[in-house]
């Protein structure tokens, strides 16, 4: 399809499209370089080449227990998207193969709770944690991440479900599959792509929640973007110090974001645009 | 198809989820309803009384209000503008046969993996500010001096900051949409003689169109909840001159501890989450037929 440009052509495109990702990406490429600095040279003046000292990834670790709201990420992205999965998945597959003539209507319904904004329910959901004592729990704030994601997860799950071909489940029954056969030899291997593509995204999403993170923890359920947000005050952390934070907190996800730009577009729009 | 034993089976499979949001919508919702219309206050919750609509006049009457709805229209407009225009040009830009597409691509997507406080953080310390920032270096190497940019443009600083987040998005759905575009129609329209720029403005753009209206629909619901970006940085100050709904809320709710004040902002915030939201469900049902 690509059509023949010359090649001087292709190299002022490629110089331009180049400049314009840098560009873009330079506020991350610039606060790794400094995570890499001494706080010293971090301070004086710009520079794009640094001592490359590991320093500051060690104070951070070692100052700042720096694992704990890495654990606390780890455990509310990943376990609030089990949740939502082990909720989602037999709810996607009812609404995808045997739809009823309201299958399209609580979808949509679905859909609108994600427009509920959060700051509307901040009042009743913090006071229910405050006397409940789930404020600060890694269970509380599990099972808040799974809700405000629960309608993304049926959405995209349904999506995907729906591509699976009807006529070969109809094949699979005149062969005489019975129902434990279909799913589990028939639609399950057909699934799986689509489940871990919503994983993926949905973990994405929930390691970067940072409006229920930061209402609803302290330091017990603090995961990193709560932590991370209380180095806002100049008394926090140094510039090479907060840098490496950050690179620890945003290279994980930055790099399974990458591989999952595909099924970041299908989830956020709701299968809207493909 | 669907035996009368499937089906209440389907129908056992959808409850949980159906339970579980239904509840999640109208549990918290009913709550902040009913707390709008009590004098509430954390500090004093045994002077809680009926207020009946006292708390919504007193929103409507506090000047914060209102600039907390106009920085929330400039935040949401100055965003939109900015990662619509700039998500079209960096969209039609990469799709150009270019060297290195995929690294391109890698590049250009990351600022929407970074966290909102992460992100704030970065511009603040290393971008923006004004002793130890790369603009003041920027602004020093030409001999100008340095901006306070929090200080002096605190909205703006936050618009680029989200803007900067989101672009990204724009430009990734954009694209997309881009690559699914007829290329022989392209041709014939060329081989027509029609220039590149009525190329864009005749075939291009409105291929594109139901694109930019997703783009424009989705990031408005979630830019009228930005939060974590003010906070790090501005604290929603000078004065209000950052406060959005949301912040305004959180302020009323978390260090004014007035319950039956932020309710009925809630309630506010929700109605005009309501009227984009009408629009989002239109062009995401078109797709459902």
């Amino acid at each position: 399809m690509a059509r023949a440009v010359s090649t001087r052509t292709r190299i002022g495109y490629t110089a331009a499209a180049w400049f314009v990702a840098l560009l873009i990406f330079f506020p991350i490429l610039y606060t790794i370089i400094t995570s890499l600095k001494t706080e010293q040279e971090a301070i004086s003046g710009f520079s794009l080449i640094p001592s490359f000292t590991l320093s500051s990834f060690e104070a951070v670790q070692t100052q700042n227990d720096y694992w704990k709201p890495f654990t606390n990420s780890v455990i509310l992205s990943v376990g609030s998207t089990i949740l939502a999965l082990i909720v989602a998945i037999p709810a996607a597959w009812a609404m995808a193969f045997s739809p009823t003539k309201n299958t399209k209507n609580i979808l949509m319904w679905m859909l609108s709770t994600k427009m509920m904004p959060a700051v509307a329910v901040l009042v009743p959901i913090y006071l229910i944690f405050l006397r409940t004592g789930l404020m600060d729990t890694r269970i509380g704030l599990t099972v808040m991440l799974m809700l405000i994601n629960l309608p993304i997860v049926v959405w995209m799950l349904y999506t995907y479900f729906r591509e699976i071909p009807g006529e070969i489940l109809e094949a699979a029954r005149m062969d005489g599959a019975s129902l434990k056969d279909e799913i589990l030899y028939v639609l399950t291997p057909m699934a799986v792509p689509g489940i871990a593509s919503t994983m993926l995204l949905n973990v994405i999403l929930a390691w970067n929640e940072a409006f229920w993170t930061i209402q609803l923890t302290t330091t017990n359920a603090a995961p990193l973007s709560a932590f991370i947000a209380s180095f806002s005050s100049p008394q926090g952390l140094f510039w090479a110090k907060l840098s490496a934070a950050s690179v620890m907190a945003i290279a994980p996800i930055l790099i399974m974001g990458w591989f999952s730009q595909k099924q970041l577009v299908r989830g956020l729009t709701f299968g809207a645009v493909k | 198809m669907a035996t009368r034993q499937t089906a209440s089976l389907a129908r056992l499979m959808r409850a949980p989820a159906i339970i579980l949001l239904l509840i999640w919508m109208i549990v918290p919702l009913g709550m902040t309803l009913y707390y709008s219309f009590l004098n509430y206050n954390l500090l004093n919750p045994t002077g809680t009384s009926w207020a009946g609509w006292f708390n919504y006049q007193y929103f409507y009457s506090d000047p914060a209000f209102f600039d907390a709805i106009w920085n929330t229209l400039a935040l949401v407009l100055g965003v939109l503008t900015i990662t619509v225009v700039g998500g079209i040009a960096i969209a039609l830009l990469i799709d150009k046969p270019i060297f290195g597409q995929g690294i391109v691509r890698i590049l250009v997507i990351s600022p929407f993996f970074v966290m909102p406080p992460v992100a704030a953080l970065i511009w603040k310390n290393m971008i923006m500010h004004p002793s130890y920032g790369v603009f003041a270096d920027i602004a020093r190497f030409f001999g100008a001096q340095p901006v306070d940019w929090f200080a002096q443009f605190p909205l703006t600083s936050i618009i680029i900051i989200v803007a900067w987040q989101w672009l990204p998005f724009a430009t990734l759905i954009l694209l997309t949409a881009l690559q699914s575009l007829d290329g022989e129609q392209m041709e014939a329209a060329e081989m027509d003689g029609a220039g590149s720029l009525s190329r864009f403005i005749h075939l291009t753009l409105p291929h594109m169109a139901r694109a930019i209206t997703v783009v424009i629909l989705i990031q408005t619901i979630f830019l009228l909840g930005i939060y974590a970006e003010i906070l790090v940085t501005t604290n929603g100050g000078p004065g209000n001159a950052s406060t959005n709904l949301t912040y305004l809320i959180y302020r009323a709710a978390r260090l004014n501890f007035d319950i039956g004040g932020a309710a009925a902002g809630g309630i506010i915030a929700v109605i005009l989450a309501n009227i984009v939201a009408v629009f989002l469900m239109r062009a995401v049902g078109k797709n459902l037929d």
